[in-house]
Formats: structure tokens, C-alpha cells, sequence
């Protein structure tokens, strides 16, 4: 009996939680209203079978309950009875098959005109490509992949010298234009999935996969990884914003294209040294830094890393969280470079600056320290010099003082939360695994044990 | 009055070879380690296989704590966490359930159940055991090497299994491809065993459509393993060379941490190819020895016989082929030619037909049955329960369209716990309630059972109906930690420690389960012969438990099918299927 009563409850409760939850589809904001209709109609189907056989079962446990002075009706089989079930059941097969196949005619055709746009994954970030005013993408490598190229283009490639390259974990897309996003890997598999687009594909190194939807919702949606990808997976978050066409294509305009950025002129450190005069006052005539007047050491970072920290300080995507007091003091001073080629100049001046590692003022448990850091050091790597291609600056032989800093102000949220920052909620991810400021002192201390073997690996 | 009983026959075919004399183990060492006994290896195969599961149910419980409370415990890094999924799966999914069905209740029940004394290559039946065994201490080992046990999803992935992202690349993965390599030696030489003594092992008498469906699910799963196996087996073996002497099977030209490697042209997809056509199989692989013998325990109790008995068992078969033609389906999303979507989601949806005349004849087995809720049934309506559910999400996945959303998010992960881990497990645990009297001698405690039964069966529920709906929001299966998100609301993250502490609650409610096994085994009430009152050979053994041997001196002759419960003027409510039809219709008369 009260497994009668169960049943009953359940079958229930089910039917009821369905109808009450609070969790259910994302509001959709793409042209696939009928991949819902589908998921509708997969409901009404199942939900009624599910509820007409649980309570027939529920009855007969409760009508056959054990009676000693009765017995079983002896029916091997019923013909009539068991090929009507199956008629029924193929029916109700077919009415979900159906609508099922044509939408999925409709998704394996995407329209002729459809914008083209590719995404590129990698562990753990994402990045685009347009195919520029020919509408033909260049070609690409992987083979060809190298700090300097990270899209692995072609340069004799004619059809690639007006492609722009989006080296940023966003990307943005024109209201009500359908789109066709070929996706391409560089290392393993990824998969593209914006939730309120519906539809989602993976990336498959070695081929061009593809997927097409029409946004017809303006906003901002977080593009998620949902292939294994690795450690990183869960932070291989991007955006995808939708917004009117003509704000689409001035956006598309202020982007690079591969041949703008092949025409760059790398930064000039004779240039760049009267600049770094201003700097010296805080951050030392050498970049040893001053942990007094709370400025890291510069030399041996990552000139890449550097010049997109002092952009991100410029327009203020870092330095302007009110809790964030030292990042407010650099953001004017960051104001005093003009442009970006001021920018490229100081860095460069920089790097010519002398490698000394920074004195070690963080004490803690080395041990506990090395156990933590094996999760960093997939992307910091081992010797903790950094890894450009995966956007993870130095941290060995650095301010240790400026990591602990760093550290929390990540996992508060005070750094890496701006709209803007595409690689900040990754490491806001990953800090959140150090529990307390002991996990950090101990991660600190460790990373102050790390020698760099390759002193190359830190440019 | 006489009775007319289905399928009976008074004629029985004359020997047509002598009966093998079975070798008798004169040492210790040979009784009960390097064991010839079906029986034994059935035990040494259940023990290990719920061993090793007990440390991949620990591994999901971490796995929960992670999910429903993130940056609460500092013991699980990214890399231990994805490193506890991927031994979950792969532990729970083959060296549990594959090797507690097949090794297990296989080796107990097929040569009891059809009428033999032992497998028909008993020597090579021990030697698969004991290949098994070593399969699962390599699994284990692989755990303890520099870098930990491969944390590439239990779908081993490549590149990803193979390159430096991803935690245990380098010795975690090859031993991960070493010991399933071992596992489906061992497979085979237990699995050819299997089916030859079904095919050939059986007692006069013992037709085919007279068998169990116990022994037709256990039977067809083998085939299905040791056709679907060999797939698995050169994918694990075309990997190894990838990762060790640098071939491209599965490798294109890709980066890595910045570097390029040095593979070229190989094809991921490829892979997930060969993974599939083994790993769909594999699902039913678990869950037909599940159908068939949740099919005898429904008609054991319900006092009944089996509701569509050949359809049943043509159902399995049919199930058993269309299973190697659905295997894309795991693949909709994964980049290869989406063309393939119309022909997999149509043979995927074919299968439902089969699948939902299993569940009307189960539930058309109760019908006008008289039902006896001991613990094993209770187990089994538990399991109609949470098949249905989970047999009709499977069709929201099957149908290619549907899938797109749910792909990769927590409905999938709903989905395939609700059909292959609640399920299966609920008839694991029915079938062990219903078959320990017969391998002690003694009954499992009923209270304990009870309890049991409705932890585990209200937990589990708790658990996963509402999973599907947090799949629905969007949120994606294997990450670490959701952290902040724009599209989902707050209250996701509660109902994810909701699942947790249910999960926590069904994680101990096992250690019952366990209490009851161990302590039942000195102090259960004894059970005689047949403590169910059933018609299937395995209970009507001269002595409980049964000896080496099976059936003491002559083998049983059948005369009649596995069901003949009440069949109207008969003595008693059952007839077992070695008693003779004269002997039955006299009494019957008398009765009457």
C-alpha cells in the first residue's frame, strides 16, 4: 500500500514540479522557435505515457495486492492486445519523429546568404574571424600556429589579407541577419552553445564544423564550452552581444584587419624609455618594483601581458572597481600614454630592462603550496614563466606581495569582473579554488621556489 | 478436471553425449581462489565489481560536494574533480555493472538456469576472472601514478585524453587504455563461455523459448559485448600508439600549451566513431540482463506468468540488433556530418517500439496478478518506475532536433543515471534480495531491505527527476563550477545542494544494504530450497546453496516454460519447470 501511495505521489509531484518550476527554458532569443515547439510536442507525448502507465501500475499494485485464497489469471499472451500497443506506441513515435526531422532539415541548410562567421576555439578562450569586404575567409593551418600568428593565417593568401581577427573572447553579431558559424579548433574539441540560440556544435580540430541561427533578441549572451576541453573548461566562457545592424557594422569596422595587424610596427624601446621616466617614481628605474608604494616588479612580464594590462587600466576595464584602491592609482597614470603606439614603446623599453628576481616577502607552507599550484601550472605552466598562448602571464621570480594581492582581489571580484575584461572571470574562476588567505600565502610561498629554466619563456 | 499449461510436453529428447566429468579442485587455493565454480567466480566477479564500485559511488559523492557547496572544499582541485568524474563513469558504467551482470549474475545463473553443471570451459572461465581482476588493480594503479588517473570524461576524447590540458595525459591514460584493453580479454574468454553454454550447455528439454528471460538478457548482452567490445578494444589499441610512438589516428596537426605537436591528419571524429559503436551497445549490454531478469522477478512474486512472453523475448533480440545501428545519436552535436542526424534519430526512435512493449507486458504482468510486495518486487516496481521515465527522456535525446538544446547539459546527465544507473541498479538489488537465499541458504533481513529499498528508491528520484530541469536552464555537464551567470537564476545553485544532500542521504543509505549482505550471511532466517515458490530451475537443487555440480546426481529434465504460475487446476500456484505433466495433473485432479 504505501508503495501505491508512492507511486501516485510521484507520478504527481512530477506532473505538478514540471509546471511549477522556476527552472525551465532560458527565454529563447534566436529564430529556433521551433526546436521549442518540437520539445513541446516531445512533452505532451511522453508526459501522458508516462503518467497513464505509472498510475495503471499503481492500480493494479494496489487491485492485485496478495490474497492467498486467490489466484493469478492465467494469460501467456493477448495477440489483439500486444501488436494495438505497438501500433499506438509507433504512432506516438511518429508524431515526435516528424516535426523532429523537418526542423532538422531546416538546421542542416543554412540559408545561401547567411553571414559568415568563424569561431575559433582553443584551450580555454575563444576568438573570431570575419571574412573582411571579399567575404572569403584565407586560409588557415594549424601547422602554422605561433604566438605572433595565433590564427595560423596565411600570409601569401590573398583572400586572408582582409579577414578581421577578433582576438577577444567576444564577439558581435547584427540583429535579425542569419549567421553561419563555421567553427574551427587549434587544439582539441570545444563547443560552441550560446543557451538562448538553442542550437549548439561542436569544434573539431582538423575539420570546419558549422552551425546557423538568426538572433532576433538584442543583448549580451555568454558563450559557453560545453566539450571536455580540459582543467579549464568550465572558464572557456565568451559573449556573443546582438545589437542593430548599422551599431554591428561600426563596431566590425573599428576591428583589425589581418593586414593592419600585419602592417604594425613592433614597439620602439628608444621611444619608449623617456616615457618609462614617469613610471620609475613607483615601479624603479629598473622595474624592480617598490612594495612600499605597492608597485610589482615589471621586468621579465610578458610584453603582451603588459600591454593589455595598461589598455585595460586606460579605458578603465581595470582600476576602477571602488574596492581596488592601488589599481586606482595606476589607471591616471596609464591615462598618460597617448595611444597604443606609446603603448608598444614603453613596453618594449621595458623588456630591455634587467631580469632580477623579486625578494620574497610571503611566508607559508611551500608544501601545501606545490599541491595547489598543480592546478595552475597547466596554464602558468610548471616553472611558472607564463604561457602566451594561453593568456597566462609570469609569475615566478615576481612581487610576491603584488600575487597575494592579485589573488584576492580576484576571487572578491574586484578585478576581472568588468564587462570588458575577456580573460578576467577565467582567473576569477580559477582563484575561487583557494579557500583562504593561508591557501594563498601557501601558493605564494611555493611560487617563490620556482626558477625559470628557459629565460626565453618569459618574453 | 485437467489443466492445459502453455508449452507443456511429456516428451523429453534422449542424451545425445555423454554428460563431461566436471574437475573436483582437491586444494584450498583451487576451491576458492583459482576457482573452476561458476558459482565461485560469480561471487569473486560480484565482490570485485561491488568493491570497486563502492570507491566510484565515494568518487560521485565528491563529485556532489563540489556541485552543490563549490569553493567549500579545498581537497577538490579542478584536476581531482575531473579526475573523479572520469573514474565514476568509467568504473560504474565497465568494471561494475558489464562485470556484476555479466560475470556475475551470468556465471551464477546460466548454468543453474538452464540445467548445466558448469560453464561449458570452466578453466577458461576462472582465467577470465582472475584477467578481470588484474584489469581493475591496473584501473587503480592508474590512480596512484605521477599526474593521477586521466581526467578526460569517461569518453576518453582525444586530443584531449592525450595532451598536457588535461589531468593524467601521460601514464593516467595509459594505463586507463592498458586496463580496458586487459577487461576485454577477460570479457571474451568469460563471454564465448557464456554463449557457447547457452547455445550448447543446456538440459534435455531446455529449449530455447523455454529459457528465463533472466537467461535471454544475459545471453544477448554477451552477444552484444562481444561483438561491440572488439570496437572499444582498437580504438584503446590505435590511442596507445598515438600517445606512445606518435601515430595520428585520432590526431590532427594541433597546439598545444602553446607548442606545436607533432601529429598530422588524424580524425578526432574517428573516435568518437569506434567509442560509440562499442558504447551504445554497451548501454543495453547493461540494461537487457536487467530487462530479462526484472521479467522473472515481476512473474516470480506477482504469482503470474510473464505477460508476452515470445514478444518479450523477440523484443530483446530485436533491441539487441537495432542497438549497433543507433550509435550516432551520441553524436549529433559532435561536428560530423550533420546529415547522419535523419537516419540515427529515426532508428534511435525505432527502438522506443521494442523498449515500450517490454514496459506494457511488465505492467500487463501485474494485471490480474496476485501480488506478493516482498522486497525484490518492491525493487522491480521501483525499476518499471524509473525505466519509464528514463526510457522516455532518452526519446527527447533520440530525436536530433530535441538534442540540440539538452546536448552536453545536466538533462543528459538525468537522463542516462535514470536508465543506467537507478535502473539497472534497482534490479541489481532486487535480483540480490531475490537470489542470496540461494547462494547462502539464508534470507536477507526484510526491515532492512525495506529500508533500503525506499531510501534509495525516493533518494535517487530526488536526485535526478529534478537534474533534467537544471539541463533545460542550460547548465552544461562537466564544468568544475558554474560560477556567476547571467541567464541562470540563483536558485539553481540550491537546487543543486538539494541533489547533493539527497545524493549524500542514498550514498549511505547503501552502507544498510551492506550491513544486511554481511551480517544476513551467519544470522538471515534460513530459506530452504525455494523460499519464492518458483518454477525456475535454479531452485528446485538438491541442496542450498547448491555444490559443484549444480544438481547432484541427474541433471533436471524440463517438460514445460520458465512461467507456468497459476495455471488454473493445478495443486499449487506454481509448477517448476523439471516436473513432469502427469505428476502435476494427478494431484490437480485430487484437488479438485
Amino acid at each position: 500500500m504505501p508503495l501505491v501511495i508512492a507511486l501516485v505521489l510521484l507520478v504527481i509531484g512530477s506532473v505538478v514540479f514540471h509546471f511549477m518550476s522556476p527552472w525551465f527554458l532560458t527565454p529563447i532569443a534566436s529564430h529556433w522557435d521551433t526546436v521549442d515547439v518540437t520539445i513541446d510536442i516531445t512533452f505532451w507525448v511522453t508526459g501522458v505515457v508516462f503518467v497513464a502507465i505509472n498510475l495503471f501500475m499503481a492500480y493494479a499494485v494496489y487491485k492485485f495486492r496478495y490474497n492467498k485464497d486467490r489466484r493469478s489469471l492465467y494469460e501467456p499472451e493477448n495477440k489483439k492486445l500486444e501488436w494495438w500497443l505497438t501500433g499506438v506506441t509507433a504512432l506516438g513515435v511518429a508524431a515526435m519523429l516528424t516535426p523532429g526531422l523537418f526542423v532538422w532539415a531546416d538546421f542542416v541548410t543554412p540559408p545561401e546568404d547567411a553571414m559568415i562567421v568563424e569561431a575559433v576555439g582553443q584551450q580555454w578562450h575563444w576568438s573570431y574571424r570575419f571574412p573582411g569586404k571579399d567575404g572569403v575567409l584565407g586560409i588557415v593551418d594549424n601547422g602554422a600556429v605561433t604566438d605572433d600568428n595565433p590564427f595560423g593565417m596565411n600570409p601569401d593568401d590573398p583572400n586572408g589579407q582582409d579577414d578581421i581577427l577578433i582576438a577577444s573572447p567576444e564577439v558581435h553579431l547584427p540583429l535579425g541577419v542569419p549567421v553561419k558559424a563555421l567553427l574551427r579548433s587549434k587544439d582539441v574539441l570545444h563547443n560552441f552553445t550560446v543557451t538562448q540560440f538553442r542550437v549548439k556544435m561542436d569544434l573539431v580540430p582538423g575539420l570546419v564544423s558549422y552551425q546557423w541561427f538568426t538572433p532576433t533578441v538584442a543583448g549580451r549572451y555568454e558563450l559557453l564550452c560545453e566539450e571536455l576541453c580540459g582543467i579549464g573548461h568550465h572558464t572557456m566562457r565568451g559573449h556573443v552581444v546582438v545589437e542593430e545592424p548599422a551599431a554591428f557594422e561600426a563596431w566590425l569596422d573599428a576591428q583589425p584587419t589581418y593586414a593592419e595587424l600585419l602592417a604594425k610596427a613592433p614597439g620602439d624601446a628608444a621611444a619608449g624609455a623617456p616615457l618609462y621616466a614617469v613610471c620609475t617614481a613607483c615601479h624603479g628605474a629598473q622595474g624592480e618594483g617598490n612594495p612600499l608604494l605597492n608597485a610589482p616588479k615589471l621586468a621579465g612580464q610578458g610584453a603582451w601581458y603588459m600591454k593589455r594590462q595598461l589598455e585595460y587600466f586606460k579605458s578603465g576595464v581595470r582600476g576602477s572597481h571602488e574596492l581596488d584602491v592601488f589599481g586606482q592609482q595606476m589607471a591616471p597614470m596609464a591615462a598618460v600614454l597617448a595611444d597604443e603606439t606609446a603603448i608598444n614603446n614603453v613596453v618594449a623599453y621595458i623588456q630591455t630592462l634587467p631580469d632580477v628576481p623579486a625578494i620574497s616577502t610571503v611566508m607559508g607552507d611551500v608544501e601545501h603550496g606545490e599541491d595547489i599550484y598543480e592546478t595552475c601550472a597547466y596554464c602558468h605552466a610548471a616553472d611558472g614563466s607564463g604561457i602566451q598562448s594561453l593568456n597566462a602571464p609570469r609569475q615566478a621570480g615576481m612581487s610576491d606581495w603584488y600575487l597575494v594581492t592579485q589573488l584576492k582581489n580576484f576571487k572578491q571580484g574586484i578585478r576581472g569582473q568588468h564587462p570588458d575584461d575577456g580573460y578576467g572571470p577565467q582567473m576569477g574562476l580559477m582563484a575561487n579554488i583557494l579557500p583562504d588567505d593561508q591557501a594563498i600565502n601557501d601558493l605564494v610561498a611555493y611560487i617563490n621556489t620556482l626558477e625559470i629554466k628557459d629565460a626565453e619563456a618569459s618574453e | 478436471m485437467a489443466y492445459v499449461a502453455h508449452d507443456e510436453t511429456a516428451y523429453v529428447a534422449p542424451l545425445e553425449v555423454e554428460e563431461e566429468h566436471l574437475y573436483h579442485a582437491k586444494t584450498w587455493l583451487g576451491k576458492y581462489v583459482f576457482c573452476q565454480d561458476a558459482k565461485v567466480i560469480a561471487i569473486q566477479y560480484a565482490c570485485t565489481a561491488m568493491g570497486i564500485g563502492l570507491v566510484a559511488l565515494v568518487f560521485s559523492l565528491i563529485m556532489r560536494l563540489q556541485l552543490g557547496f563549490p569553493n567549500t572544499f579545498a581537497f577538490i582541485a579542478p584536476e581531482d574533480y575531473y579526475q573523479y568524474v572520469t573514474m565514476h563513469g568509467m568504473i560504474m558504467v565497465i568494471y561494475l555493472l558489464t562485470a556484476l551482470f555479466l560475470g556475475g549474475f551470468g556465471n551464477y545463473l546460466i548454468p543453474l538456469m538452464v540445467g548445466a553443471r558448469d560453464m561449458v570451459f570452466p578453466y577458461v572461465n576462472m582465467i577470465s576472472f582472475w584477467v578481470y581482476f588484474l584489469a581493475v588493480l591496473i584501473l587503480v594503479a592508474s590512480m596512484f601514478v605521477p599526474g593521477g588517473a586521466t581526467g578526460s570524461g569517461w569518453t576518453l576524447y582525444p586530443p584531449q585524453a592525450v595532451t598536457s590540458g588535461t589531468p593524467g595525459s601521460d601514464l593516467g591514460i595509459i594505463l586507463m587504455l592498458v586496463s580496458l584493453i586487459v577487461f576485454i580479454i577477460g570479457f571474451t574468454m568469460g563471454g564465448l563461455n557464456y554463449v557457447v553454454t547457452v547455445l550448447q550447455g543446456r538440459t534435455r528439454g531446455m529449449t530455447l523459448m523455454r529459457m528465463p528471460l533472466t537467461i535471454w538478457g544475459i545471453f544477448m548482452a554477451t552477444v552484444l559485448a562481444l561483438l561491440a567490445f572488439p570496437a572499444l578494444l582498437v580504438a584503446c589499441i590505435m590511442m596507445l600508439f598515438d600517445k606512445i610512438i606518435g601515430t595520428s589516428f585520432f590526431m590532427p596537426a594541433v597546439i598545444s600549451m602553446g607548442e606545436q605537436l607533432p601529429h598530422t591528419g588524424g580524425s578526432p571524429v574517428l573516435f568518437e566513431h569506434l567509442f560509440w559503436f562499442f558504447g551504445h551497445p554497451e548501454v543495453y549490454i547493461v540494461a537487457l540482463p536487467a530487462f530479462g531478469i526484472v521479467s522473472d522477478l515481476l512473474s516470480t512474486h506477482a504469482r503470474k506468468t510473464i505477460f508476452g512472453y515470445r514478444m518479450m523475448v523477440w523484443a530483446i533480440v530485436v533491441i539487441g540488433g537495432l542497438s549497433f545501428i543507433v550509435w550516432a545519436h551520441h553524436m549529433y552535436v559532435s561536428g560530423m556530418n550533420p546529415y547522419f542526424g535523419f537516419f540515427f534519430a529515426t532508428t534511435t526512435l525505432i527502438i522506443a517500439i521494442p523498449t515500450a512493449i517490454k514496459v506494457y507486458n511488465w505492467v500487463l504482468t501485474l494485471w490480474h496478478g496476485n501480488i506478493r510486495l516482498n522486497v525484490p518486487m518492491m525493487f522491480a516496481i521501483g525499476f518499471i518506475f524509473t525505466f519509464i521515465n528514463g526510457g522516455l527522456t532518452g526519446l527527447f535525446l533520440g530525436n536530433v532536433t530535441v538534442d540540440l538544446p539538452l546536448s552536453d547539459t545536466y538533462f543528459v546527465v538525468a537522463h542516462f543515471h535514470m536508465v543506467m544507473a537507478v535502473s539497472p541498479v534497482l534490479v541489481v538489488f532486487g535480483a540480490i534480495y531475490h537470489w542470496y537465499p540461494k547462494m547462502t541458504g539464508r534470507m536477507l533481513n526484510d526491515s532492512l531491505g525495506k529500508v533500503h529499498f525506499w531510501i534509495t528508491f525516493l533518494g535517487t528520484y530526488a536526485i535526478y527527476y529534478p537534474m533534467h530541469y537544471l539541463g533545460f536552464l542550460g547548465l552544461p555537464r562537466r564544468y568544475y563550477a558554474m560560477g556567476p551567470t547571467e541567464f541562470m537564476p540563483a536558485s539553481a545553485q540550491s537546487l543543486n545542494q538539494f541533489i547533493t544532500i539527497a545524493a549524500l542521504v542514498v550514498g549511505a543509505a547503501q552502507l544498510i544494504f551492506l550491513y544486511n549482505l554481511i551480517t544476513s550471511y551467519r544470522n538471515g532466517k534460513e530459506s530452504g530450497d525455494n523460499p519464492w515458490e518458483s518454477t525456475t530451475l535454479e531452485w528446485q537443487t538438491a541442496e542450498t546453496p547448491p555444490g559443484h555440480g549444480n544438481f547432484g546426481k541427474d541433471l533436471p529434465l524440463v517438460y514445460r516454460w520458465a512461467y507456468d504460475y497459476s495455471v488454473p487446476g493445478a495443486p499449487s500456484d506454481f509448477l517448476p519447470q523439471n516436473l513432469p505433466p502427469q505428476g502435476g495433473s494427478a494431484e490437480g485432479i485430487k484437488e479438485d
